[in-house]
């Protein structure tokens, strides 16, 4: 499944494994384009809030605060249903706002998508 | 457009209050910060909180409206009796006015979205000034130094040693 890609939309690549979904936005995630990210979430969460969710960030350059948001709301659907929310493959500057937002501890974080599916 | 008190800004540009164009405001900024000597991390972040401070201003200055003005100004800060180079960036708007008192951060331990732009803004810059402007609209001075100092001069070597196809507009 794939999310519309023109102007300022933020494409996102959906696949499952092992029981997880697996979402790979590609872009920056801005105020603009996390819009889109929430709503890619919510299509899957919605029906199915205890899902295991797997969010794979190697293709994001720049996340603001409103990514970020999108990830904690996320995040808080799956925790209040018994579902998960990983992150993976983060690079040093969104590692680094999630790290300024104090929220490195709340993720789970893994170095690669290897290790957030196998976890 | 701004404070009559600062000389005249060294770069300026004008956006409307509309996310799409974010992206290219951060690239100006991140590239003008490493140009005045920040390193590649620190520019970053500078331009994470210029980014954060835009967002503000065009979901609760603006309310979202798209046809609102803001201005972003920048100074290099170059004051080298005390060795101290950085950057200062004026962002003015004519959205409506709140007191700057009520502008603060939330508490981080609440985990919640939303809410974090100001404590991002705060993390990352040394200064935060935020002011209600004459007649209408908000100003928000932001100020980081710790840059490494880089010569004026040797960029324009740099341009010097362009091929002269390159350097030259005409």
């Amino acid at each position: 499944m794939n999310f519309s890609d023109s102007d300022n939309t933020l494409p996102i690549e959906i696949t499952t494994a092992d029981q997880s979904t697996i979402f790979k936005p590609v872009g920056d995630i801005d105020m603009s384009r996390s819009p889109h990210l929430r709503t890619a979430l919510a299509e899957v969460q919605r029906p199915a809030p205890d899902k295991r969710i797997i969010i794979n960030l190697e293709e994001v350059p720049y996340m603001d605060s409103s990514g970020v948001a999108t990830l904690v709301e996320a995040m808080q659907i799956a925790r209040k249903h018994g579902g998960q929310i990983k992150l993976c493959n983060l690079n040093q500057r969104v590692l680094s706002i999630i790290e300024i937002a104090r929220l490195d501890t709340i993720f789970k974080i893994y170095p690669t998508l290897e290790d957030a599916v196998n976890s | 457009m701004t404070d009559s008190n600062q000389p005249q800004p060294h770069l300026r540009i004008v956006m409307l209050s509309q996310p799409r164009y974010l992206a290219g405001v951060r690239s100006m900024i991140c590239t003008v910060a490493e140009r005045l000597g920040f390193s590649k991390c620190d520019a970053s972040q500078i331009a994470l909180a210029v980014d954060e401070s835009i967002c503000n201003i065009i979901q609760h200055g603006y309310e979202k409206q798209p046809d609102g003005q803001i201005w972003i100004s920048v100074w290099p800060i170059e004051d080298i009796p005390n060795n101290t180079f950085g950057i200062r960036i004026i962002l003015e708007d004519e959205a409506k006015q709140v007191d700057p008192k009520q502008i603060k951060s939330r508490p981080l331990k609440d985990i919640r979205p939303g809410g974090l732009g100001v404590h991002i803004i705060h993390k990352v810059m040394d200064t935060v000034q935020y002011s209600e402007r004459e007649n209408t609209g908000m100003r928000l001075l932001l100020e980081k130094t710790g840059a490494k100092h880089i010569n004026p001069q040797d960029h324009q070597r740099e341009l010097g040693s362009c091929p002269p196809d390159i350097s030259s507009s005409e």
